[in-house]
């Protein structure tokens, strides 16, 4: 297999609400980020999928040290990224760059794209002239799909259009040769026509460069698409995780089965299936021990479920599923209970 | 029954670099029962055509043309005054609008008042129409709550109190409480997370079933459309460029624009294949192109596209499209 870039390793993030100054009480946690685990390699993409409140931006976030863990570690070439100071750190951060989901928050309204471009080669010391470095930033730009790139130099991020912002934010994240990137929700603000577009840019981008990306999404279509491997979170933990193509049509885990069956599709004519889950997702504050699904499965066995949580398993090669009763589910030794079974309540 | 008919509705928006071309010679049929999807991009013009139903559009919105019939009586010959513009404040519209075209609305976390409960006011909607006491009205909430399957005790509970999932349903209970012919749905899935979306829509449908009210759903999502319409409509830069039956049009779109909408869109189903996108983005509407608006990006434009805005024709029965190679596009798949 590629060489590893990245390796996380028991990745957490836990908020502490604060519970006004007066209180005595142990503050209420969040867990956001609960045990993480995951390898990203070279050339490779790999979707975070999961609904809001999954843990999918914050574990993101941290793997680019925008955050701080509370437990974990990240490794990349040999070092820790969570524990880097000084040079060691600023050396990290022209390794790596994020692409956020609306390119027009992202971008400085006040500046022209040749600023918005020029500006993370003087930060980082990139090219010896100015002559260089507009070349570096034309070439970004045509790089992004945005020919010829001396007559974006001079606009404004308003007067182009969403799907050319998206774009200058990638060449901004590509102008520093970046060995991986973060892409959250790139394409979610976009219009559907324009979308294609830019996925179909990074694919090729990852292609070209090996470059590999950790894509968060929640959108499971577009998260097939886009990776090669999938992991499915839920309420802070990868509950499977396995090669894209055995996710979608092979999924085990009671929350990706249902949460597939969920998903509409471009055919009228398809039946729909839906495989059965309760209520919604419940708060994250001071969750119950045990697996975090156990309130919404409809296999829930009381005494296991309740009590220890479930570890990553691979049930079949390559491919991970946190649960307890996961091979029992599948060959029907254990049933739904029968009332979800017809009827989704809320 | 045809319930509503919009016949060649044109609508313009007056802005300091000229007019806004919004809606042009757009006409829609709907039947009672029947779900329209109308799709588009933003900037297609779906919602304006939309709310013009229920005449809610901004003040510098004009009206140059067309009509909006709904159960037989002209909307706008009510309401339309000598000027363009339309009369909100109409007293006769104001009783259609909600008594018997209601909307849910895309944005249901922001569409409650956070001082009132979500039930009071759901009950003063009722009120507000109809001639009943509070108790009467209460007790019609309480019925739509089971129906939309929210507990009844949530019902004094204040919006910040529900998740998103259950104010987008109390905003469909609130579309629903005084019994409406039409509903007005916009984007009402498009904040929620998907096994939420998948139970919402679900809930409509049955609603459609038990209660045969009419449905537009105005949408971006195509997938969301094949889910729950039977009819859709095609918006693109202000035009309707193709509308049918949701399965003929789906499976043998004839106009470029639907056929580009339809190869952009990923999906989790077969096999996997690249994406095609549209080349470009939407024109301006202040000055769309000549001919037809889309010939700047279609792939098959010809030159007769940019000289002659296309004709709606019939392709098959009940399937209309507004291209000048319908004919070719239709027999080459």
């Amino acid at each position: 297999m590629a060489e590893v870039i990245l390796k996380v390793e028991n990745l957490k993030k836990y908020y502490e609400l604060s519970r006004g100054l007066l209180s005595f009480k142990k503050p209420d946690v969040v867990k956001a980020v609960d045990g993480v685990s995951f390898d990203l390699h070279e050339g490779e993409i790999i979707g975070l999928v999961g609904e809001t409140g999954c843990g999918k931006t914050t574990t993101g976030r941290v793997v680019v040290k925008l955050e701080n863990p509370t437990a974990g570690s990240v490794i990349f070439k040999g070092q820790d990224i969570t524990k880097l100071e000084g040079d060691a750190l600023r050396e990290f951060r022209r390794s790596v760059q994020m692409i956020f989901q609306d390119p027009f928050e992202s971008l400085n309204p006040r500046f022209t794209i040749f600023k918005t471009l020029i500006e993370p080669l003087i930060v980082n010391g990139i090219g010896e002239t100015y002559e260089e470095r507009v070349d570096l930033a034309v070439k970004a730009l045509e790089e992004a799909g945005l020919k010829p790139g001396e007559e974006y130099l001079d606009r404004y991020p308003h007067e182009i259009s969403g799907g050319q912002r998206q774009r200058v934010a990638i060449a901004r994240a590509l102008i520093i040769n970046p060995k991986f990137i973060v892409a959250d929700e790139p394409v979610s603000m976009l219009d559907v026509s324009i979308r294609a577009g830019v996925l179909n840019l990074m694919l090729d981008l990852k292609e070209k460069y090996n470059l590999p990306i950790i894509f968060i999404t929640h959108d499971i279509a577009v998260a097939r698409y886009m990776s090669d491997r999938i992991l499915v979170m839920y309420l802070g933990k990868v509950v499977e995780e396995g090669p894209t193509e055995s996710i979608i049509f092979d999924p085990l885990h009671p929350y990706t089965r249902a949460l597939l069956s969920a998903v509409p599709v471009p055919d009228p004519e398809r039946k729909h299936e839906r495989i059965p889950i309760k209520g919604d997702i419940p708060s994250p504050i001071n969750l119950p021990p045990g697996c975090r699904f156990a309130s919404r499965c409809v296999y829930f066995q009381k005494g296991v479920c309740d009590v220890k949580d479930p570890e990553l398993r691979e049930i079949k090669k390559g491919h991970f599923v946190a649960c307890h009763f996961v091979e029992k589910i599948l060959s029907g030794e254990i049933k739904a209970t029968r009332e979800e079974k017809t009827k989704h309540e809320s | 029954m045809v319930l509503l008919s919009v016949q060649d509705l044109t609508i313009h928006y007056k802005v300091s670099s000229g007019w806004v071309k919004a809606v042009e010679n757009a006409s829609i049929d709907l039947d009672s029962g029947e779900t329209l999807g109308l799709v588009g991009e933003s900037g297609s013009g779906k919602t304006t055509l939309a709310y013009a139903i229920t005449q809610l559009l901004p003040k510098n919105a004009y009206v140059k043309g067309g009509r909006i019939f709904f159960q037989g009586k002209d909307l706008l010959k009510i309401s339309l005054k000598e000027d363009g513009t339309l009369d909100i404040f109409n007293e006769e519209i104001r009783k259609i609008r909600w008594k018997e075209i209601s909307m849910i609305f895309q944005a249901a976390l922001n569409a409650f008042n956070p001082v009132y409960t979500v039930g009071d006011q759901i009950v003063e909607a009722i009120m507000a129409h109809k001639d009943i006491e509070y108790e009467q009205a209460r007790k019609e909430v309480e019925k739509l709550y089971e129906f939309i399957g929210i507990p009844k005790d949530r019902i004094d509970n204040y919006p910040h109190e529900y998740s998103g999932g259950m104010k987008q349903r109390a905003m469909i209970a609130m579309a629903l409480a005084l019994r409406p012919k039409l509903v007005l749905a916009d984007e009402p899935t498009t904040a929620l997370d998907v096994i939420t979306q998948d139970r919402i829509l679900l809930e409509i449908q049955k609603l459609q079933k038990e209660t045969g009210i009419s449905m537009i759903l105005i949408t971006h999502d195509v997938s969301v459309v094949a889910e729950i319409s039977n009819k859709v409509a095609v918006m693109y830069a202000g035009k309707i460029v193709e509308k049918g039956g949701t399965v003929e049009v789906f499976k043998h779109y004839a106009h470029p624009y639907t056929e580009g909408l339809m190869a952009s869109f990923p999906t989790i189903v077969g096999e996997k294949r690249r994406l095609a996108s549209i080349p470009g983005s939407p024109p301006d509407l202040v000055n769309p192109p000549k001919g037809c608006r889309f010939h700047p990006r279609c792939p098959y434009a010809k030159d007769i596209c940019m000289e002659q805005e296309p004709p709606m024709i019939e392709i098959s029965p009940g399937h209309f499209t507004a291209c000048h190679f319908a004919k070719e596009l239709y027999g080459g798949k």
